[in-house]
């Protein structure tokens, strides 16, 4: 078993050389310093109080949505269509702070409010998903994407549209909020807000709990193993689907509207920022794991915030950090491969 | 309208929708043959991208749809090596090539961003460029556009009238079955994985050197098309003909999001660009709703001849995907 752990860890190291290498090889082909360039990552996401925490405020949706997927994985789907689910959070979040903008309401209540609300049009939108699923037909990955897209034309349309900033609508997004409706941050100025952060760790500690120690984790880790098997055991499959992409939703939803309240406190056209996408490369790399996968997403959060200096400092592309985590789990998925083959041989013929 | 007028328009369509075509007939065939291939929205960024670069550094064309072809058949290659030989989720590594691929492409994109390279010329075929109608419509098209129809035929031929075709669908549905007759079923899966990876590689030239020439970065329009693809894969049911219907289908929603543009001002254009999205996706419900339990019980209660036509035209379209896709097999 210790042997089999080291060998785990030694082949996630290799992943991450091998990422580097290509990395590397990229950078060189782009005729850039690559000792510079992961200089300059570094300091971008460590350098001084100010950037570390913007990884922080990085963090937060991206470990909701994580937390989230932990959750639909279990259950054997592949959530793509998490990025309309943060989607619809923000747009249920903005629309919940538009309509108690006037009311006089005390703000946390106003904000606690407009959680529930983006918790509540994640929740719808993923539930969507699932009955597209289980009731359409239609497999997930699919039914998610396309409402990725209705999701981003829904977003857009509503910004240009009805609710547009008085004057001329722009990519800029609507007219921010009262600042009273402002999740309040650590220090003026600052986007890190402490209440976002204690909403992040609840949200992974919940999930972690819930699949590791619940009943309803483990009979939907039978869903997500053996469907058919699972049926036969009394296991109603279709409801504990539809509960995970229910889950899921309440959670993606929820880093919607932490986008929207703490962060840009109004709604903007790219409002998921590819936090969902990521949060599915994070997830596997975890193995769903949840205390790991909090972990590889504060790794990912840095290297996303700390290649904004990029462009600035060496008019690199700031994409770079993607081409990092996709062959970061690229390399950890091939290996994996290859060391269930080599283990497969050892113990001579498969298990 | 006039005549012309449409006729320009319907030549056009068939332009546009060439490089979907090769696209949806190189994904067809790997899936045909049990693999899927998920990285098709990265792939073809990338081969946008390289293809892009290649041309514009040699000057040649050739060169420029030779590398989209190679960077298409190396992606699913990977893809290929991750799911037959070490037995990983076709799903999750063609998915992290999607999302990889587009950020290599944007990142090693930056330097010939907005630069003007070589374009596709128009090919006239002598004579029948000529004829009326049939002239301007057909025989006045680039070479990609002339190939993506040849395309078509050639893998409904390949696929339904030869016999490695039918190996090919062989070990895409049944590969126990076919390797019991000799098939290779893993070298085979290897083949049509990278060859349907290099012909759905040419999508990403046609679009940098043809429909939407040079490479914007991120604003080239192109992130989006491959799920589309994936999407067309399916609703075509993994027959070529009906596949470049749906390429056909999506092209004019396309079109049509451009024509109607000026006639509801209110919208914003970003709306009816992505209409056609969620269109396809309506119509993959309609392909899988009639497999559906609770359809069938609904269809029972229905009157003797409204059942049996409703079921008709369910069961028209219908498709049902290789029953092997996605799935490891391992030869002992």
């Amino acid at each position: 078993m210790r042997k089999e752990r080291l060998a785990k860890l030694l082949f996630g190291i290799g992943a991450l050389a091998l990422a580097l290498g290509i990395s590397t090889l990229v950078l060189l082909a782009a005729k850039a310093p690559p000792l510079a360039a992961y200089a300059n990552i570094a300091l971008g996401a460590l350098g001084s109080w100010d950037v570390a925490a913007n990884v922080l405020v990085s963090w937060v949706p991206l470990v909701l949505a994580t937390s989230g997927l932990l959750v639909t994985f279990t259950a054997g789907l592949w959530n793509i269509g998490i990025e309309g689910q943060i989607t619809l959070g923000a747009i249920f979040a903005t629309w919940a702070l538009r309509a108690l903008q006037g009311a006089a309401l005390p703000p946390a209540l106003a904000i606690g409010l407009a959680f529930a609300a983006g918790m509540a049009g994640g929740a719808l939108w993923a539930l969507l998903t699932g009955a597209l699923r289980t009731f359409g037909g239609v497999n997930e990955i699919f039914g998610g994407l396309g409402l990725n897209f209705v999701s981003t034309a829904l977003n857009i349309w509503l910004i240009f549209g009805p609710w547009k900033r008085p004057g001329v609508a722009s990519m800029s997004g609507t007219v921010p909020f009262d600042k009273s409706l402002w999740l309040p941050t650590l220090a003026p100025g600052s986007r890190l807000a402490p209440a976002s952060l204690a909403l992040a760790l609840a949200g992974i500690a919940l999930v972690f709990v819930l699949l590791r120690g619940s009943y309803f984790g483990l009979r939907l880790k039978a869903v997500g193993r053996n469907p058919r098997a699972a049926l036969l055991l009394g296991i109603p499959a279709e409801r504990y689907l539809l509960a995970a992409f229910l889950g899921c939703g309440l959670l993606a939803g929820l880093a919607g509207a932490v986008q929207v309240t703490a962060v840009y406190h109004r709604l903007i056209p790219s409002i998921s920022s590819g936090y969902g996408y990521l949060g599915l490369m994070v997830a596997m790399l975890a193995s769903n794991q949840a205390p790991l996968a909090a972990l590889v997403a504060l790794f990912f959060a840095a290297l996303n915030v700390g290649s904004i200096r990029l462009p600035i400092v060496l008019k690199l592309d700031s994409s770079l950090a993607g081409v990092l985590q996709g062959s970061l789990v690229l390399f950890f998925l091939l290996g994996q491969g290859a060391r269930q083959r080599l283990l497969e041989r050892k113990r001579g013929g498969r298990p | 309208m006039t005549g012309d007028v449409l006729i320009v328009n319907l030549a056009g369509l068939l332009a546009s929708a060439a490089p979907l075509i090769f696209a949806v007939i190189g994904e067809t065939i790997s899936e045909r043959a049990g693999v899927i291939n998920l990285s098709m929205n990265g792939m073809i960024l990338l081969s946008a991208m390289g293809s892009f670069s290649v041309a514009l550094a040699t000057g040649s064309l050739a060169a420029g749809f030779l590398a989209g072809a190679a960077i298409g058949a190396l992606v699913a290659l990977v893809v290929a090596a991750a799911g037959i030989s070490l037995r990983q989720s076709q799903v999750a590594v063609g998915f992290v090539l999607a999302l990889l691929c587009r950020d290599l492409s944007y990142f090693l994109g930056n330097p010939v961003m907005g630069q003007v390279g070589p374009r596709l010329p128009p090919a006239p075929i002598p004579l029948l460029a000529g004829l009326p109608v049939a002239g301007p419509l057909l025989f006045r098209q680039d070479l990609m556009t002339y190939l993506s129809l040849l395309l078509v035929a050639g893998a409904w031929l390949f696929l339904f009238k030869t016999r490695p075709g039918l190996v090919l669908r062989g070990i895409g549905e049944k590969p126990e079955a076919a390797y019991a007759r000799g098939a290779r079923v893993k070298a085979l899966r290897y083949l049509y994985t990278v060859l349907g990876g290099a012909i759905a590689g040419l999508a990403g030239p046609i679009y940098s050197l043809s429909v939407k020439a040079g490479w914007k970065g991120s604003i080239s329009g192109l992130d989006g098309l491959g799920w589309i693809v994936l999407s067309i894969t399916i609703f075509g049911g993994w027959k070529p003909f009906r596949a470049a219907f749906g390429c056909y289908l999506f092209a004019l929603l396309q079109w049509l999001g451009l024509v109607l543009q000026p006639l509801l001002p209110g919208l914003p254009s970003q709306v009816l660009q992505v209409a056609p999205f969620p269109l396809m996706i309506l119509t993959l419900l309609l392909v899988n709703l009639g497999k559906a339990e609770w359809v069938e019980r609904s269809l029972a209660t229905l009157p003797g001849p409204a059942r049996r036509r409703l079921s008709r035209v369910l069961r028209a379209l219908n498709a049902t995907p290789p029953a092997a896709l996605g799935t490891p097999f391992e030869e002992d």
